[in-house]
């Protein structure tokens, strides 16, 4: 059998998968419909069907003797996300990080990314990619924990501010997004240079030589050519804000995020109803988050 | 094509419901019957427990209590670490493990959730030397049938920096009343099994709440913790789990205050000024013990684990690497000198004064039958507001 059916490879006509290459050739919707099956199934089932599955246990019960989920539906977890004061201040709180970590990673990448595209050297501009980088090569946690360090009493941070009587944040939400802005910082510079990097230096020349300061050029010629990757950056560092739960953990001190939220339905009050409940608030920002963006027409461009 | 999508949608949330349908339907076992003679070896065993709780020498080879035991029994030892009482609860339902070592604050669910099998001490020789005051306590026995033999116990704490807490305190009213003195520097466990130190906090100091057992809180009484940790929380600078997390911050100053391990206690240096002390009021502690899976196909290599983990010499060992009290008088002539006075081994009195963790429950555990008390569920929703 088998050494018919290698036999039957070679492009002979009349043999089976000649009768096969030319149905299909002359059907070109069967073709695609089988070139997509196993990509489908694996988006369909594997991702979107276990993603589905956690989420539609928001709408079910723990069972209090045994603690098992039980499969009673209802929305009374979904009604406590809007009513109940700890999930709406948590929610407050996580959004509010995540802005500030935005905010605080555009603010630093778009100088840096401009400089490794438009000023550096062909050779810095290497290094300062190899520089970007970097961090990401070495574990998450200790990142964290090294900044832990760093915003303890006794800290470097600590040091370099004592003479200027400033304290260090220590571990608090401004630490904890201080952390946050580090952690996704290479994540939000690599669009901005990809970006710049396509903005063409004789634009920026035209535009001098027609008059414009450079916080004209700025704002008339850069702006709108790197809004898309603006965007790009920053919805990177939001939603990976937004679902963080280590960072707040080891350098947050007593704050809460939603991640942590979760995770304690999950590990500590063993209720993966409300976790899957909690799930839905960051799923919902940032669906709400992205129908934004659309609107302004930033996706168009990417 | 919008209609498509759709269909593949559809089609996605059946097929999720259809599995998560069966995921649901748990499992409602009925604990198993006790064994009443012991066989043959099966050849393996999986454990699950704290951390340093079945040392092979795989981490430190001057530590290794399982190889003896591998060699007498012939039962090959598979050891699993876990973090939390929370976490071992999910990780010992899969049905994976054997034998669990858990703490009070599991048990009892383990227990009710027909997990873990009734024991047969008789089979357990080395349960005789056992000290009496953990034996047939609230979180081992239910029913008078004992489902845990002990593998060592330890108290919470109170660690305080002497540079900057002063007069040294004997209370915990320096980490609730008293705490605003030192705000930003305070820590507490994390954990919702915290609010009982609380309690047992108010237990001293507010009589006319009529708390008896600080796992027994009605919804008043637990009101009452919960609205004095908010207090508390106020002044702290972080909660910890992560015990490596609090040498840290005691080290480095950024905590000055709060509930601590004797092992902590003992990984301070010198310099970093720390004391830490049992307070008047008494203190949570825990006492944890080894259980058998009600479903386990190894259960002679069970018994000879549970009866090897509590012999004097291995007994020694274990408890002295992780840093808690042996739970047999014998285990002292096996540790290093000093190590049974440090950590109070067979003091009743000092024991007396710690109130072991144990899982709060519906049916009050101080016996009150006229009202209804808090569960971990809803010890745990108390938790997340605390930290609000």
């Amino acid at each position: 059998m088998l050494k018919n059916s290698a036999t039957a490879v070679v492009p002979t006509s009349g043999t089976t998968a000649r009768r096969i290459s030319s149905y299909l050739y002359q059907h070109a919707k069967v073709r695609l419909r089988l070139l997509l099956a196993a990509p489908v199934f694996w988006l369909g089932l594997v991702y979107i069907a276990a993603l589905l599955m956690l989420l539609i246990t928001a709408f079910w019960t723990v069972d209090e003797f045994t603690g098992n989920t039980k499969v009673v539906w209802n929305v009374d977890n979904i009604v406590s996300l809007f009513t109940d004061s700890l999930y709406t201040t948590v929610t407050f709180r996580t959004v509010g990080i995540a802005l500030a970590v935005t905010v605080i990673d555009v603010i630093l990448a778009l100088p840096i990314a401009f400089f490794m595209s438009k000023v550096a050297g062909p050779k810095l501009r290497n290094l300062l990619a190899i520089s970007v980088l970097l961090p990401l090569w070495a574990s998450y946690l200790v990142k964290a924990y090294a900044w832990r360090s760093v915003l303890s009493n006794t800290g470097i941070l600590q040091w370099i501010l004592e003479p200027f009587g400033v304290k260090t944040p220590g571990y608090s939400i401004l630490g904890a997004a201080i952390t946050l802005g580090y952690m996704w910082l290479p994540y939000v510079i690599l669009p901005f240079y990809a970006g710049l990097e396509k903005v063409p230096g004789n634009l920026l020349e035209a535009s001098s030589d027609l008059g414009a300061n450079t916080f004209t050029t700025v704002r008339r010629v850069i702006f709108p050519i790197v809004l898309p990757s603006i965007i790009a950056g920053s919805i990177f560092a939001f939603s990976l804000t937004l679902g963080d739960y280590i960072t707040v953990n080891i350098v947050g001190g007593a704050s809460q995020m939603l991640g942590n939220l979760i995770y304690t339905n999950v590990g500590t009050a063993n209720n993966l109803p409300m976790a899957a409940a909690l799930a839905l608030i960051p799923i919902g920002i940032m669906f709400a988050y992205l129908g934004a963006v659309r609107r302004t027409g930033a996706l168009n461009n990417l | 094509m919008k209609l498509k999508l759709a269909k593949v949608l559809a089609l996605a949330a059946a097929t999720s419901l259809a599995l998560a349908g069966c995921s649901a339907a748990g499992t409602n076992n009925t604990g198993g019957t006790m064994l009443d003679k012991l066989g043959k070896s099966e050849g393996t065993l999986t454990l699950l427990g704290w951390p340093g709780y079945a040392e092979d020498g795989s981490n430190d080879p001057a530590y290794d209590w399982v190889s003896q035991f591998e060699k007498d029994s012939g039962c090959q030892v598979t050891f699993k670490p876990y973090g939390t009482s929370d976490e071992a609860l999910s990780l010992f339902k899969t049905g994976e493990y054997d034998a669990i070592a858990a703490s009070g604050d599991a048990t009892l669910r383990l227990i009710a959730g027909g997990y873990v099998q009734p024991l047969n001490t008789d089979l357990i020789p080395s349960y005789a030397g056992v000290y009496d005051f953990l034996k047939n306590r609230d979180w081992n026995t239910v029913d008078g049938k004992t489902y845990g033999v002990p593998h060592g116990y330890g108290a919470n704490l109170l660690m305080y920096n002497t540079k900057v807490v002063t007069p040294a305190p004997t209370s915990w009213d320096v980490v609730f009343d008293k705490a605003s003195a030192y705000k930003g520097k305070v820590t507490a466990y994390d954990s919702p099994i915290y609010i009982a130190d609380a309690a047992v906090y108010l237990m001293a100091h507010k009589p006319e709440l009529g708390i008896k057992d600080p796992y027994a809180l009605d919804k008043d009484q637990l009101a009452a913790a919960v609205d004095l940790l908010k207090a508390q929380r106020e002044n702290v600078g972080e909660y910890w789990s992560d015990y490596l997390k609090s040498i840290q911050s005691f080290e480095t100053g950024n905590s000055v205050v709060g509930t601590t391990w004797q092992v902590i206690k003992n990984s301070m240096s010198a310099k970093s000024n720390t004391e830490a002390i049992l307070p008047t009021e008494g203190a949570t502690g825990w006492s944890d013990s080894w259980m058998v899976s009600s479903t386990t196909k190894h259960v002679n290599c069970a018994y000879k684990w549970l009866d090897y983990i509590d012999s004097p010499k291995a007994n020694a060992q274990a408890t002295e690497y992780f840093g808690e009290a042996p739970v047999t008088q014998d285990a002292c002539q096996y540790a290093s000198k000093g190590f049974c006075e440090t950590y109070h081994a067979g003091d009743a009195d000092y024991a007396a004064k710690i109130y072991y963790w144990t899982t709060p429950i519906s049916k009050c555990l101080d016996g009150r039958t006229d009202v209804k008390c808090t569960d971990y569920a809803a010890w745990t929703k108390a938790w997340q507001e605390i930290k609000g």
